[in-house]
């Protein structure tokens, strides 16, 4: 339990006592007795005492009265007192009925119920309602600070008299509740809509919707709700929403519709459905209006609903068409149905295909960017790197760097830049890293490959240790700008998130900049002539060695670029190079050295040999079973899909 | 000529004399020495040598063969195998095995025959795979035969479609790869993450006790010297000098009429045996096995101890191994932080440096003594 809210606690004991002083100023001096009596009187006859209580003008006979109606009015047993209990986590506040003080807290099994009939009951709804007209004219403000109310059922009332108000700005403040999105502000008890970024949580006010910072999560209080309330909620969203001015939320809202519907609600959707005019919006409203008209008695409207409902591609409409299967009972609707089922089966079995596709092709394009500097080097120098993996990490960390800085040297709005100006820096970081490498170690080595993999291997370990105690070894996180977070939806409930897009994006142009470099510039020219045949580049006035340096600076701030795009999908830590360090030599080995074409293919058909392996095997079988492949696969082709043919190949 | 080459086809002795003499040498002082000087002297005497040391010796000796057997496959046949230490493992995790199933009923939930991390993932019998392993000499089978087979058929297929230099590097490892993400999954029926542990005795002595440990010390010395001198034996022999041929130019070995694929093979599966053996008297004497033994990382680093030692000379592999061990024993107490620069630049040393390794460094420092000597003479004659 917070600090707050004990304080907050205790102030308004404080507050009862003193207003208990003051009635006792202005009341008959025999209250105090009397409010004994009437609690006593509770448990023998329950409707005298709880008329007395709710006639009595005393503060604490009223917070007693209003206890009971939620609830939270027990004896507790230790010594029969009357005590008020909220509850806090597993134990409950105890609140001295009589003196209004705070006491001890207390478990349930220290709590006795004051069990009341229903006549006894309506008589507290009485004084329940007359609490509730105190508070003054309701409008969104109210509505949205009552939704931090401290029961399920206030929380209900609070949810039910927004939606009566109409007002569009609750929509995404439901959103939030339904989504455990909606927080109380631990410092001043605002009411406060948070979306993670990274660790930190970004909020928006709930009333008026303006954003307010970013916050530690541990500042905030999640305001919890219960399935029924989340039902509540959905609906809710469902009709503020069909009366929206913007397409997307009415969309939103017929989609939320689905899953259950009241007959006020169907009422409602009808009259929306025939005024809207956009195509797509037209068609959600008629999924939602045929999910409802399903268990029309009328079998011909149940017929039209189930072909509406056939046509659509939604994970929902299966589990609704499901369920009615087994209630329906005429044998046509029921074959209907059937079919209606089969056909968003196979639909649905085709898109998961199609995520798995996307999903390979994402991881795909991530291997590739981990790959494609090793290949260079690879393929030109015919050395294999182990520090590739650490040039990736140096590129993750200068991500990291540059948006400390941003964060600490440029306005706010400046931050969702920060990712941009990361590319170049961390290409020029592990490019130069790289250069180092090279001039410093491997030039010394060059026909000695297996030395070479040693003693970069060795170097890895260090700039492992060295970024270990810079930086230390938990995590860093590296926020994804706001361009990047969310998701676009593709057809049918099928979503594609920004920053797994993006990657896809950035990886081919990559690729695409880097064939350029190779066909087009005198660069890759002499790239290519190193990489077939050194001795007579060479001898043709090629500065081999400068060409060399310069494409282990290449292959290494590509592969520090590929850090960047890495650390927006995943955690930046001083091993991530080793996460990715054998799956992209496989990429290299399955692929054939030096061949962008056979790094491009090699990627994304490990990429998606996983994602489809993942379901049947698990996710590291299914990597078991990949690298199996690969041991078998290069028996086949010793040198890769696309190895150099000829005079080349033994070189 | 025909004397020269007839010298070539004669056998080599397996040791010099002096050899032997060196041998035999360290050899008493480690079985015979060590194991007097910790037992005899009272705990307080200075020639007392402390209980924690033997297990510790044990454990370089392991090492050693270890190293000793990628010094066959690397320095010999010259495949750098970066899968070294799933064999290792494969062979620790076999003696392992038995070392389990010797529990019996004293494990934390009592089943007479399943090991407490089966009862715990309430499986409610012994897979078949573990069937046996309650028998000492089917265990030991299973420590040749484990990462024999395994060797084998990698072997097999790699060296047959002459998979060859880096690629063969990048394959073994891809296998430990592969071999410590499978280990690591509870379903395999291998403790998963946690491995095998908590081990109680072995052939009936408990594990703990100090003569058990001295036993297991002499045993894993033992196996040194026999191993070295069986790698020794097979290096020398006509088998040997085909595969130093392969190593230095393999098509040439092919067109004059050798299998480099056998005698590859036969190198490579020996060379796992050793290290199965290795981690089979590895696991008794650290007390526990578990599938960080597989992560690629550990296989690298067996890879510079021989390096640091001298490829190619076997007893160059063994000084390695110890020797950095010993470093490494030292420093991740001293300055744990340091261990990795450490590590990360005795790779690179190494390889630019001193490529020979400690042993070539002696050699390196001899003919450059004989050659000041001989100019000396030379200036001394005028």
């Amino acid at each position: 339990m917070s600090v707050a809210r004990i304080l907050a606690a205790r102030i308004l004991a404080i507050a009862f006592v003193l207003a208990g002083v003051l009635a006792g100023l202005f009341s008959p001096p025999a209250l105090a007795q009397s409010l004994e009596d009437m609690l006593a009187g509770l448990t023998d006859d329950p409707k005298a005492a709880i008329q007395m209580l709710i006639a009595a003008e005393d503060e604490k006979a009223k917070a007693a009265a209003a206890a009971l109606a939620k609830g939270n009015l027990f004896i507790r047993i230790e010594d029969n007192a009357v005590v008020i209990a909220e509850k806090d986590g597993e134990q409950y506040v105890i609140t001295n009925a009589l003196t209004g003080e705070i006491e001890a807290m207390a478990s349930a099994e220290e709590l006795q119920a004051i069990v009341l009939d229903d006549e006894a009951k309506a008589l507290l709804g009485g004084a329940g309602d007359a609490a509730a007209q105190d508070a003054g004219p309701f409008d969104f403000a109210t509505g949205v600070k009552a939704l931090n109310a401290e029961g399920f059922a206030e929380k209900g009332k609070a949810i039910e008299k927004l939606t009566a108000l109409g007002d569009g700005r609750a929509i995404p403040v439901f959103q939030a509740l339904a989504d455990g999105r909606l927080f109380s502000r631990k410092s001043d008890g605002a009411v406060v809509i948070g979306d993670r970024s990274g660790n930190d949580v970004r909020l928006t006010m709930a009333e008026t919707l303006e954003p307010a910072g970013i916050v530690a999560p541990d500042t905030l209080d999640v305001i919890f709700v219960n399935n029924n309330l989340r039902n509540v909620l959905r609906e809710a969203i469902g009709r503020l929403g069909l009366l929206s001015a913007e397409a997307s939320t009415r969309t939103g809202a017929a989609k939320a519709l689905l899953d259950g519907i009241t007959p006020d609600a169907v009422a409602l959707l009808r009259e929306a459905y025939a005024k809207e005019s956009i195509a797509y919006v037209k068609e959600a409203m008629a999924l939602a209006l045929a999910a409802a008209e399903l268990s029309d008695p009328d079998k011909a409207r149940r017929l039209a609903a189930v072909a509406v409902l056939g046509s659509s591609s939604d994970m929902r409409v299966r589990a609704l068409l499901q369920s009615r299967l087994g209630q329906e009972q005429d044998a046509e609707v029921k074959a209907a149905i059937a079919a209606a089922f089969d056909r968003i089966q196979t639909k649905l079995t085709l898109m998961g295909y199609a995520e798995n596709l996307v999903q390979g092709i994402s991881l795909g394009s991530v291997l590739l960017l981990a790959a494609v500097g090793l290949a260079i080097t690879f393929g030109v120098m015919g050395v294999i790197n182990m520090a590739h993996g650490e040039m990736i990490m140096l590129g993750a960390y200068s991500a990291y760097v540059t948006q400390e800085i941003f964060r600490a040297m440029l306005p706010p709005s400046w931050i969702g830049a920060y990712l941009i100006a990361a590319l170049p820096v961390a290409f020029l970081v592990a490019a130069a890293v790289g250069v180092a490498i090279e001039r410093g170690v491997i030039r010394f080595l060059y026909g000695r490959p297996l030395e070479t993999m040693l003693a970069t291997w060795g170097i890895s370990l260090g700039l492992q240790q060295a970024v270990r105690m810079i930086f230390g070894a938990p995590n860093k996180e590296v926020a994804n700008p706001e361009w990047m977070t969310g998701a676009i939806e593709l057809a049918g409930g099928f979503a594609v998130t920004w920053n797994r897009l993006y990657i896809i994006l950035f990886c081919f142009a990559v690729l695409g900049l880097i064939a350029l470099i190779l066909h087009r510039t005198s660069f890759g020219l002499h790239m290519r002539a190193v990489t077939q045949n050194r001795a007579m580049a060479d001898v043709m006035g090629i500065p081999t060695a400068r060409i060399d340096a310069m494409t282990f600076a290449l292959g290494s701030g590509i592969a520090g670029m590929a850090g960047v795009a890495l650390s927006q999908i995943g955690n930046v830590s001083p091993n991530l190079g080793q996460i990715y360090i054998v799956d992209s030599f496989l990429v290299v080995v399955f692929g054939g050295v030096g061949n962008l074409m056979g790094t491009l293919v090699g990627a994304l058909t490990l990429g998606i040999v996983n994602k489809f392996l993942e379901p049947i095997a698990g996710a590291v079988l299914g990597k078991v079973v990949v690298l199996i492949f690969i041991i078998l696969f290069i028996q086949k082709r010793p040198r890769g899909l696309f190895a150099a043919k000829g005079r080349a190949a033994d070189a | 000529m025909r004397e020269d080459l007839a010298a070539l086809a004669r056998p080599a002795p397996l040791l010099s004399l002096r050899g032997w003499a060196t041998f035999l040498g360290i050899g008493f002082v480690l079985i015979v020495l060590v194991p007097l000087l910790n037992v005899l002297p009272s705990s307080g005497s200075a020639l007392h040598l402390p209980d924690y040391l033997v297990p510790l010796l044990g454990k370089y000796a392991c090492y050693a063969i270890l190293a000793l057997s990628l010094d066959l496959v690397w320095g010999y046949a010259g495949i750098l195998s970066l899968g070294h230490g799933a064999f290792f493992a494969l062979g620790g995790y076999a003696m392992g095995m038995y070392l389990m199933r010797q529990i019996g009923t004293r494990g934390v939930y009592g089943h007479p025959e399943l090991p407490d991390f089966m009862v715990f993932l309430n499986w409610k019998e012994l897979p078949w795979y573990w069937y046996g392993f309650d028998q000492f000499p089917f265990a030991l089978l299973m420590v040749i035969l484990a990462p024999g087979l395994l060797a084998l058929v990698l072997g097999w297929f790699a060296f047959r479609s002459r998979v060859t230099g880096v690629y063969i590097s990048i394959v073994t490892q891809a296998m430990t790869f592969a071999l410590m993400l499978a280990f690591f999954r509870n379903d395999m029926g291998f403790g998963g993450n946690n491995g095998l542990t908590d081990f109680k005795d072995i052939l009936g002595f408990p594990i703990q006790a100090q003569g058990t440990r001295i036993g297991l010390y002499i045993a894993s010395v033992l196996a040194l010297g026999l191993c070295f001198l069986l790698c020794r034996f097979v290096t020398l022999s006509k088998l040997g000098r085909v595969l130093l041929a392969v190593r230095d130019a393999e098509s040439r070995v092919r067109f004059l009429g050798y299998s480099p694929t056998a005698a590859k093979l036969f190198a490579f599966t020996l060379s796992a045996v050793l290290a199965g053996i290795a981690g089979a008297l590895y696991v008794p004497q650290v007390g526990i096995i578990n599938p960080s033994e597989f992560s690629p990382a550990n296989s690298i680093e067996i890879a510079i101890w021989v390096a640091v030692g001298g490829r190619g000379t076997l007893y160059g592999a063994i000084l390695g191994g110890v020797l950095i061990n010993l470093v490494k024993t030292w420093l991740t107490g001293a300055a744990p932080e340091l261990w990795l620069f450490v590590l990360g630049g005795l790779f690179v040393a190494c390889t630019l440096l001193f490529p020979k390794g400690i042993v070539g460094l002696i050699g390196q420092w001899k003919s450059w003594r004989a050659e000041r000597q001989s100019y000396k003479t030379a200036e001394a004659s005028e």
